[in-house]
């Protein structure tokens, strides 16, 4: 980790809703210009722990700060230094594109002027330039979400966090999000992101938390997460419904370790494709066979048992 | 130079009331003339003159009478549909709020734009009903503008302790009994049609601790005389009671909800 102070420490960090502990005790840190992430299934406490960074869900224990300064004490100075991607879009649907972020710089007391300014620069870089005087309503998913990042960008925030930010987009429009926020990574910003996604967290995050019902099960960069909890490679064999599970001996035989899934057997190894030869001189052929590299949904696998998205 | 937060809000209330201000300041305006021609007028002529009238209405004509009750009860009814329906709006559908305490504003700036906005719907509506009763001989009086003054009290007596009742709900199934149990029957209970001393003593009682009682005295003192200072100082006072009370939980309840 860098050796500039952290932009966001937490310790022992809590939130409680009347009995349920959606968040349970984490601790991380954000340096300044990472772009860290969240990774977990619903109701791991992403947006739990996105909402307190936020200054809008009051800490319920552990110690919490944000640029130095205590949420409790200096929400809105926190918050005037910070750009939000909510999980929802949370934007005017009967005002304009260039209205949403004009009153929304208003509300960072950005004069009207500038807020235009900006406001055509920033639908620019979200490639929206020719929605600026429509009105939201009938825009697709994916434009209202770069309408989002746009908004959340025009008071030039130092730290931006993003909620999911291309949940429900198609991989095209995923990939146009990945490059804006890339883009603002290289200009030095602070992103801190949630996802569901593997591909995105791959992408996006120099470094990231695994969670899982409230609690951190793993942390790290990507790829040094892939290499400390799962193998180079996976072979994924599929022998057809409830018949998987007979071939475990074998594969496990072969491998360092096997999951086995409703629909195919995950065989962990360095080389699949030795494995695949060997498991054929032993008489087992699968109905299919890929050999894939790791990725962290074998590390999410590995620490809660579970996968991520199905 | 910054602007003060709840102005900033209130833009907002703006540019989207800017889309429909036009039917809406005509409506201010034919809504309580089509009143006044229907009851003032109508029921006016059946009245004036019968069954002791004249006593009971202490010389003022039916017509003048309603009419200027008609300041008071006209922001009522404008300002409790916006405080309920597009209150919840910013809260559940569009999220408007929830955008807003992410920046750096919080939940009491909010409650500072909604008597922004309520307090400016009012005053449309409470002069939408002066300008008409301008054209009347019975009510044409310089003490329309201070009765215009006392509807923005009215609406805001009325708005902010629904508005808080409204951050307060998942839902909006309670929103047509509020209107069907609680406005409505102080329109017909609170002195709009006739003096609240006509009432059964129990009643009348029940008048006296309603906003809507105290906003037509003021309007009608204001505009045809006849209100002692000491009276008028206590109905302003149960109207800003109202209004502090409604703010002091509006803050409370946006917290709640927006910042759980
Ligand atoms: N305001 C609230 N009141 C009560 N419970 C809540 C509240 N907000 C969140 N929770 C609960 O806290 C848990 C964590 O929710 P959270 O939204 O943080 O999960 P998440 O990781 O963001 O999930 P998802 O991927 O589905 O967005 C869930 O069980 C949720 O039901
Ligand atoms: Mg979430």
């Amino acid at each position: 980790m860098s050796s500039a102070a952290p932009l966001i420490q937490a310790t022992g960090l809590k939130k409680r809703f009347g009995d349920f502990v959606a968040v349970d005790g984490i601790d991380f840190e954000v340096a300044p210009g990472e772009s860290f992430g969240f990774l977990g299934p619903n109701g791991a406490g992403k947006t739990s722990t996105m909402r307190m960074i936020g200054c809008v869900s009051p800490v319920t224990a552990g110690s919490l700060r944000i640029f130095g300064l205590d949420p409790d004490e200096d929400g809105r100075t926190i918050r005037s230094r910070m750009g939000v991607v909510p999980q929802l879009d949370q934007l005017d649907n009967e005002l304009t594109v260039l209205e949403n972020l004009v009153i929304y710089a208003r509300y960072f007391d950005i004069s009207k002027a500038e807020a235009r300014t900006r406001a055509g620069e920033l639908l620019d870089f979200v490639q929206l330039t020719e929605k600026a005087s429509s009105t939201v309503e009938p825009l697709s998913g994916g434009q209202k979400r770069r309408v989002s990042i746009a908004r959340s960008l025009i008071s030039e925030p130092e730290l931006l966090i993003l909620d999911e930010p291309t949940t429900g987009l198609d991989p095209q429009a995923r990939h146009v999000l990945w490059d804006r926020l890339y883009q603002l990574k290289e200009q030095g910003r602070t992103l801190v992101l949630t996802t569901h996604y593997m591909d995105e967290a791959e992408q996006l995050c120099d470094r990231l938390v695994v969670m899982d019902a409230g609690k951190i099960v793993a942390e790290g960069a990507p790829r040094d997460l892939i290499t400390t909890y799962s193998t180079r490679e996976v072979l994924e064999m599929r022998f057809g419904r409830g018949r998987n599970a007979e071939f475990i001996a074998d594969a496990e035989s072969v491998s360092e370790r096997v999951e086995v899934l409703p629909d195919r057997l995950l065989v962990y190894t360095d080389d699949g494709e030795a494995a695949l030869v060997a498991l054929h001189a032993r008489d087992v052929v699968p109905d299919s066979a890929l050999v894939r590299r790791s990725s962290l949904e074998d590390v999410f696998l590995r620490l809660t048992g579970r996968t991520l998205v199905d | 130079m910054s602007t003060p937060a709840a102005v900033r809000v209130a833009y907002r209330d703006w540019l989207l009331y800017r889309q429909v201000w036009r039917s809406n300041a005509v409506g201010a305006f034919v809504q309580p003339l089509l009143y006044l021609l229907g009851v003032g007028l109508g029921i006016g002529t059946l009245v004036d003159d019968n069954a002791g009238s004249t006593v009971i209405l202490e010389g003022t004509s039916y017509f003048a009478f309603y009419a200027t009750a008609l300041i008071a009860t006209t922001p009522m009814f404008n300002t409790s549909g916006e405080a309920l329906w597009s209150t919840m709006d910013g809260f559940t559908w569009g999220n408007a709020y929830r955008a807003m305490v992410a920046t750096p504003l919080d939940p009491r700036d909010v409650a500072a734009g909604f008597v922004i906005r309520f307090g400016a719907r009012a005053a449309i509506a409470s002069t939408g009903v002066a300008v008409v009763l301008a054209l009347f001989d019975d009510t044409r009086s310089l003490g329309l503008i201070p009765a215009v003054f006392v509807g923005v009290l009215c609406g805001l007596a009325f708005a902010m302790p629904i508005a808080a009742w409204t951050s307060s709900r998942a839902q909006a199934d309670s929103f047509p009994a509020i209107l069907r149990f609680g406005i409505i029957p102080m329109f017909l209970f609170g002195g709009a049609f006739y003096p609240i001393t006509q009432l059964p003593d129990a009643l009348e009682v029940v008048a006296w601790a309603t906003p809507l009682f105290h906003a037509i005295e003021l309007t009608r003192g204001a505009v045809l005389g006849g209100l002692s200072t000491d009276l008028a100082v206590v109905h302003l006072a149960v109207l800003t009671a109202y209004i502090a009370v409604g703010w002091i939980a509006c803050v409370r309840t946006i917290r709640r909800r927006l910042w759980p």
